[in-house]
């Protein structure tokens, strides 16, 4: 399945990194968006709770693009027959795509973060990275496994672009609000850690659900 | 099949609708504070019960489709969760009212279950769509029934999720869901979620069988079909 | 010990009748000639062979498997060449090669093997959309037969190859190979040459012998 696994995710990084796709396009989708809430919110510089909501609601809206074109190759390109009939465990499908997610988001964070530091953060991030660093990793890991199972839900309808954000935003409202929260101290002028424990707690219990749930289920999906 | 026990079951959920009636406008004490309105909570809460248990219940009849590879599985989740979405409705009405009767305000950012009630019924009204974009009915029952074992786990994450963030930011908590209830108010409640629970159960039978005596018709019109051709 | 028993098999499309009452039994080592014009059912019967689609009635075994049930048998003995190559257009055709190899679990060294094999050794490196069709052809069969399977699933495989590239490929998909082949092709004269069964199929079910097909 690890062999599996592997290929299947080389693969999809090796065409993103040729076509170069889903990430520049989700990049550039995060700092447009703080563009935005510049001019929406009418505020040269955010902190504590506005910071850290309009952080993580740009995220997750740059990940529902990262879902959308989750499948894409195998829609456009190669298609998912190749994939039927190899011997291989729908498992290793939903773990190589999850991890192909998460990679792209890690690529988009790492431009998305300092740039929210740069455009609208007030105070600076640097003594808050290693709390955020892991906020991030665990929602990284939520936001592949619920977007990776409605990637492949949605893979085979007619509707796929709108059933995407619709499936995947309200799913996501558990991550958010634990995301949001966990960060909020972190990004106020008197930084301080509130409740880390806590909230953190909320996120590991969302990606082991979602990660349990999306193995048992997807053997059910892409396939006839 | 489905409708073995209908009329028994149509009797008794007429029979506890009007006996909640009852109880709600003779029984249960006026509240001091919100007035006639309060009652509606009599209605909404039951209502939001009977919709949540319904979205559990299609989860778990999606389970059983999926292991068994029974389409019946499947339409009875279907009907469930559709008749839980309707209800939605209700809850989401009922509570807005009691919302601006009993505080003025249209909506309650601040009231958990209201708020992640939202959230939930957002999500499956994504069903529909889902669904009847699949065109393959194989394919659409099994989507379906992912779909609705994703979105009935997501309920209670979701709902602890929402409480946690309320505790959190909004101190102030609306008690009358509690346990706490005097005893009037406690029966008039039970009753009326007792009415409720039958109303769904009555509904999702009668749809089954509609549907059920529809497939049949189907089927045999197919198999006439194919006796013309040959 | 037959290949493939088919008896009375169905397929459908929502309330439309893809394949209906379709029966034929093919021995190991034959080849099957499916003929029909478009919309027969010839592609829904591969796919179902193949183990993709899953048969709505009737009974199916191939290779040993009762389909639908034992569909999880089947991946890894079937070589499927549709009328979609299954190439990722971005990647090269060895790349392409490497990942099949990868997910059935063959030696990398076959990968170098069948590109010479199908004459495709010196364009392995270039991206598949810079490949013209009869290239991608080749390299699709060579996708196809990567793993050794026990039955080809064949629709049109010559399409886009000239005479020369095509007489290359029959140790690997002709008669040649020894293995199992359903054979779907409008070349009705040279598909029958190369027959062992015939199955007609006109709008999903079985055609007579003198049936007219292509109307």
């Amino acid at each position: 399945m690890i062999v599996a696994a592997r290929a299947i995710l080389r693969k999809d990084l090796l065409i993103e990194l040729r076509t170069k796709e889903s990430v520049p396009a989700m990049t550039l989708f995060t700092l447009t968006v703080y563009v935005l809430f510049h001019f929406g919110l009418d505020r040269d510089s955010l902190d504590g709770e506005l910071a850290s909501g309009v952080l993580w609601v740009t995220l997750l809206l740059a990940a529902v693009i990262g879902v959308s074109r989750l499948f894409a190759a195998e829609r456009e390109q190669g298609g998912i027959e190749g994939l039927l009939l190899a011997p291989v465990d729908r498992t290793a499908l939903f773990v190589a795509k999850a991890a192909s997610l998460f990679v792209m988001l890690v690529m988009v964070e790492l431009v998305a973060l300092p740039a929210f530091g740069l455009l609208l953060l007030g105070p600076g991030l640097g003594g808050a990275l290693p709390e955020l660093v892991a906020i991030l990793a665990l929602a990284n890991l939520g936001v592949a496994a619920v977007g990776a199972l409605v990637a492949a839900l949605a893979a085979e309808t007619r509707a796929r672009e709108l059933i995407v954000p619709l499936l995947l935003l309200p799913l996501l409202v558990p991550l958010l609000i634990a995301c949001a929260q966990a960060s909020e101290p972190f990004l106020r002028q008197d930084q301080g850690p509130e409740d880390l424990g806590r909230w953190l707690g909320l996120l590991t219990l969302y990606d082991v659900v979602f990660v349990l749930l999306s193995v048992a289920v997807f053997d059910y999906l892409l396939e006839d | 099949m489905y409708s073995k026990g209908l009329k028994p079951l149509a009797v008794a959920t007429v029979a506890s609708l009007a006996a909640a009636m009852a109880l709600v406008f003779f029984y249960a004490p006026l509240d001091a504070d919100q007035g006639f309105v309060q009652k509606i909570f009599y209605v909404h809460v039951p209502l939001a019960i009977v919709a949540l248990g319904g979205f559990v219940a299609g989860g778990v009849m999606a389970v059983r489709h999926l292991r068994s590879g029974d389409p019946s599985w499947d339409v009875r989740s279907y009907v469930a969760i559709h008749l839980s979405i309707i209800l939605g409705v209700g809850v989401l009405a009922t509570g807005s009212i009691w919302a601006k009767a009993s505080w003025g305000h249209w909506w309650l950012w601040d009231e958990p279950v209201l708020v992640s009630f939202l959230v939930v019924f957002l999500l499956y009204c994504v069903y529909y769509p889902l669904r009847f974009s699949i065109e393959d009915p194989e394919r659409q029952a099994r989507y379906s029934s992912v779909f609705a074992i994703t979105a009935g786990a997501f309920v209670p994450l979701n709902f602890a999720a929402v409480r946690l963030a309320q505790e959190f930011t909004h101190p102030r908590v609306l008690d009358q869901t509690g346990g706490s209830l005097p005893g009037e108010m406690r029966l008039t409640f039970l009753v009326s979620l007792l009415a409720m629970a039958l109303l769904f159960v009555t509904l999702w039978k009668l749809e089954l069988t509609a549907k059920h005596a529809a497939m049949q018709l189907k089927k045999l019109r197919r198999r006439l079909d194919a006796r013309v051709a040959a | 010990m037959a290949a493939i028993e088919l008896d009375g098999l169905e397929r459908r499309y929502g309330e439309r009748v893809a394949l209906a009452g379709v029966s034929v039994r093919v021995k190991e080592g034959q080849t099957l000639a499916v003929l029909g014009g478009n919309g027969a059912g010839k592609t829904t019967l591969l796919r179902v062979l193949a183990g993709l689609l899953r048969p709505h009635g009737g009974r199916a075994r191939v290779l040993g498997a009762e389909l639908p049930d034992e569909r999880w048998k089947l991946p890894g003995s079937i070589g499927y060449l549709g009328h979609e190559p299954l190439l990722y257009r971005e990647l090269s055709g060895r790349e392409n090669l490497a990942y099949h190899a990868r997910l059935h679990g063959v030696a990398p060294a076959r990968v170098d093997a069948l590109l010479d094999a199908v004459g495709m050794a010196q364009r392995a490196g270039d991206p598949v959309r810079e490949l013209s069709r009869g290239m991608v052809q080749r390299l699709a069969v060579a996708r196809a037969v990567l793993h050794e399977p026990a039955l080809l699933l064949l629709d049109e495989p010559r399409a886009n190859l000239d005479p020369a590239a095509a007489e290359r490929l029959e140790p690997l998909i002709g008669r040649a190979s020894g293995r199992t082949r359903v054979l779907v092709s409008h070349d009705v004269e040279g598909t029958m040459a190369e027959s062992d069964v015939i199955l007609r199929l006109k709008r999903g079910r079985p055609a007579a012998e003198d049936e007219e097909l292509y109307r």
